[in-house]
């Protein structure tokens, strides 16, 4: 796994990439849960909000379409959501014969069920913007601040930065195992578990595998004085245009609330 | 980095409502504050580097699979895993850390969904396998194996139902449907995760059994209480668990899905008798399944069109 698979664009400069990080998670979370109170059927809200976050990909130096495109990743879990369109009581659209039974698709289900489905899509969107435009470490640094208790943070830093070794680690295992087993026609052998004991044995020797690097990196790490913290180049200050940055995201939140509110939905 | 199956427990963002969103966040801030007090060694003695890299194993051996039938695939999400090679406390750090950088690194699994998702997947993961385990633990091999096999079946079980219980008290999917389904293709996604779990301990008990030994006296009696009533919270809310057809509808009664609950026949069914059964409730309820059975096949293999791309270089 290459390294730039996680960071293609986090070094990039920018003002989204200037302000500070902290104020970038909180507004992160604003942003969730802004769009998780955002209610049914407010069509213009949702248009408003999504405008808001091209504007935010483009301060970021981004393509203005780059989180919309990449936010379909959360579309399969959608698939669960669309009972509420059959369930949901209001006036039937059409009658859909599966089989035995007959779906009914009503008009508040299928309101419910884009509701559900957009609020999702701008959701994953806030995440993929802070990802494109933070640098690991100053996300670490930034949630140590925030009060995230400091052993988790170290433990999530040193995984990050081990990730791609263990991915790798786990992918030449995998790799080992394919090039010494025979498939039959259907690209498999053996009983499903003999071919379950294989993976679990891989997933052991992956453990014994990290437990003993983990071992090398502790001593090498004490060796040379770390204490598990992670530090990082770019002091977080506050500057002025952080409060604009807070004033803008505010300002913009609550006029897409107003509008969800004030404008009547039908 | 395609873990298609594991996606039906990743909720993004957008399906839980605020205040069950939040009530998770609480639960689970509140939980891995007193798991990271507990794993105080991992601060004091400095072994945040072994906890750290161990995360990493667990998110790199959830990549590993095992093909069974049909394009599908045996995989391990590794909450009990965890529990039983580091110890109850320090698992759920690990598992925290791995669904959170899934969450903001990978988008997988929403941000106002982490405490949720936490809660599912690390936290009631690893109390149940290691709940289950635990008594067991300085017993012979074959019966520890054993032990790991239930744990590990029953975190998944039981971390499928939460998932489907929090989804439909925010009101996004029909609890009816949903949490049969749920349970019941977790019920078969838990037998894979009990299969590797032991696999991998059996691997490990022959090499180094020492590490194991290690964590098996961690905090005990207490997880196992703790693991246990979890577990069969769990199992009292499965419908599967009651032998009694109208055991859904009570549940669903008892916990005020009732409205929910009641409309899901007479929408979804105009005409839902299942011929040659008669006892309405059952009916439904095989319905249920039924349908969702084909929603979720359609949903498995929509994910494995939209499966992301490998990653560049």
């Amino acid at each position: 796994m290459h390294v730039h698979a996680l960071d293609r664009f986090e070094a990039r400069d920018s003002a989204l990439h200037r302000s500070d990080p902290r104020l970038k998670i909180v507004l992160t979370l604003a942003v969730a849960l802004s769009n998780a109170a955002l209610p049914d059927g407010s069509w213009l809200a949702m248009g408003c909000m999504q405008a808001l976050l091209v504007l935010a990909a483009l301060a970021g130096g981004l393509r203005p379409w780059y989180a919309v495109v990449r936010s379909a990743v959360a579309l399969p879990f959608m698939l669960a959501a669309t009972t509420v369109a059959f369930v949901t009581p209001g006036v039937p659209v059409a009658q859909i014969a599966l089989g035995p039974w007959v779906l009914t698709p009503t008009v508040e289900g299928l309101e419910r069920l884009a509701s559900i489905v957009l609020r999702a899509l701008l959701s994953v969107q806030v995440a993929i913007l802070l990802t494109a435009t933070t640098r690991v470490p100053d996300l670490l640094h930034a949630l140590g601040h925030l009060g995230v208790p400091s052993a988790l943070v170290s433990v999530v830093g040193l995984m990050v930065r081990y990730l791609t070794v263990l991915v790798d680690e786990a992918q030449r295992l995998m790799r080992g195992t394919q090039s010494r087993s025979a498939a039959g026609p259907d690209g498999t052998g053996g009983s499903v578990f003999w071919r379950a004991r294989v993976a679990g044995s891989m997933v052991g020797q992956l453990f014994l595998r990290s437990y003993e690097r983990s071992e090398r990196v502790h001593q090498a790490m004490l060796a040379r004085g770390m204490d598990g913290r992670h530090l990082t180049l770019y002091g977080h200050v506050v500057r002025r245009r952080d409060h604009a940055l807070a004033i803008i995201a505010i300002v913009g939140l609550i006029a897409v609330h107003i509008i969800a509110r004030a404008i009547p939905i039908r | 980095m395609p873990r298609p199956e594991t996606m039906l427990l990743h909720i993004p963002d957008g399906f839980l409502s605020v205040g069950v969103a939040l009530a998770c966040w609480v639960l689970m801030v509140l939980v891995q504050g007193l798991a990271s007090r507990r794993a105080l060694d991992v601060q004091l003695g400095g072994r945040a580097p072994l906890l750290g890299i161990m995360a990493a194993f667990i998110f790199a051996a959830q990549m590993i699979n095992f093909p069974v039938a049909g394009g599908t695939s045996g995989h391990l999400l590794g909450g009990t895993l965890a529990a039983i090679v580091l110890g109850p406390w320090p698992a759920m750090l690990a598992m925290a850390a791995v669904i959170g950088t899934q969450a903001v690194l990978f988008q997988d699994g929403g941000i106002l969904a982490l405490g949720a998702n936490i809660l599912n997947m690390g936290v009631a993961t690893v109390a149940i396998g290691f709940g289950v385990y635990r008594p067991f633990a300085g017993a012979s091999r074959p019966i520890r194996l054993g032990a790991a096999a239930v744990g590990a079946w029953l975190s998944v079980v039981a971390s499928a139902a939460l998932t489907a219980i929090q989804l439909a008290v925010s009101g996004t999917v029909a609890f009816a449907l949903v949490m049969p389904a749920m349970v019941g293709v977790h019920t078969l996604i838990g037998v894979g995760e009990a299969l590797i779990t032991v696999a991998a301990l059996s691997f490990i008990l022959s090499t180094r059994p020492d590490l194991i030994d290690a964590t098996a006296g961690a905090g005990g009696r207490m997880w196992s209480a703790v693991g246990l009533g979890v577990a069969l919270i769990a199992a009292a809310l499965s419908p599967f668990a009651s032998a009694d057809p109208d055991g859904l509808e009570r549940v669903a009664e008892d916990l005020g899905f009732e409205g929910l609950a009641t409309s899901a026949p007479f929408a979804v069914l105009g005409d839902y008798l299942i011929p040659g059964i008669e006892d309405p409730a059952l009916a439904t309820i095989l319905a249920g399944v039924l349908g969702m059975t084909v929603v979720l096949g359609l949903a498995i293999g929509a994910s494995r069109l939209w499966r992301r791309e490998p990653a560049p270089g």
